[in-house]
């Protein structure tokens, strides 16, 4: 999986993953992968309900040592 | 992304607490691809209030209104525990340390993520405060006619 874009919101906390996820998403092309990191927990069940919003595919996540990784693929 | 969908959020409330929640729920939806219109009456009105701004041509009761009422998104207090100013002090404290964004930082974002944000012409009138007194970025000054438009076609209605 090549990842066009990778955002870092370690230590940030809601809503900033999820708005900076949607502004990061805006500069990768259709079809291509954006990777998001963050620390909080509540990450997890909001990217999941912010891919099925707005209709992007969520590849992957890893929760590894306190750190989630989000592997999103741009859909349109 | 859902361009159809909708938000309609009243933020009648003018405690910081309330009009946080009410911006961390307007940022999440504009960043989750849907309209966001945030009316704002009465104490609410103070949340966007521009910090030192003075307009020309008031009455005494309007200055004392623009005196007693909060000065800006910096100067809200906390719905509980405010304790003349120490809670609220606290909490701000706190949020930093945790890097939770403050209310005008939410407030900048919702600009930037496109939210609309409309003031209420007759809280305005009542409490004598003037367009030129808030912030920049205001989408327009309107009615309830303009309220229920938008709130009848939304998906998520909230009074705050």
């Amino acid at each position: 999986m090549e990842v066009k874009k990778t955002i870092d919101a370690s230590g940030l906390s809601c809503p900033l993953p999820i708005v900076k996820l949607s502004q990061g998403i805006k500069e990768i092309g259709i079809g291509e992968v954006i990777e998001i990191i963050a620390t909080d927990q509540s990450f997890v069940p909001d990217v999941e309900a912010w891919c099925r919003k707005t209709g992007n595919t969520l590849l992957e996540i890893k929760n590894e040592e306190e750190k989630i990784r989000a592997f999103i693929k741009k859909e349109k | 992304m859902n361009n159809n969908e909708s938000v309609s959020i009243v933020v009648f409330s003018g405690d910081l607490d309330k009009v946080m929640a009410a911006f961390i729920i307007a940022n999440g939806a504009a960043a989750s691809g849907m309209e966001v219109n945030m009316f704002f009456t009465f104490w609410g009105l103070s949340a966007l209030r521009k910090k030192g701004a003075k307009a020309k041509g008031k009455r005494f009761i309007e200055k004392m209104f623009g005196m007693m009422l909060p000065n800006g998104a910096e100067k809200l207090a906390l719905s509980k525990m405010h304790m003349f100013g120490m809670g609220t002090m606290m909490l701000k404290n706190v949020m930093k340390s945790k890097k939770i964004p403050s209310l005008p930082e939410l407030i900048d974002m919702a600009k930037q993520l496109g939210v609309n944000l409309y003031l209420c012409e007759m809280s305005m009138n009542v409490m004598g405060l003037k367009r030129e007194e808030f912030i920049d970025g205001i989408k327009d000054i309107v009615g309830v006619a303009s309220y229920l438009e938008h709130a009848s076609k939304a998906n998520i209605t909230l009074f705050i």
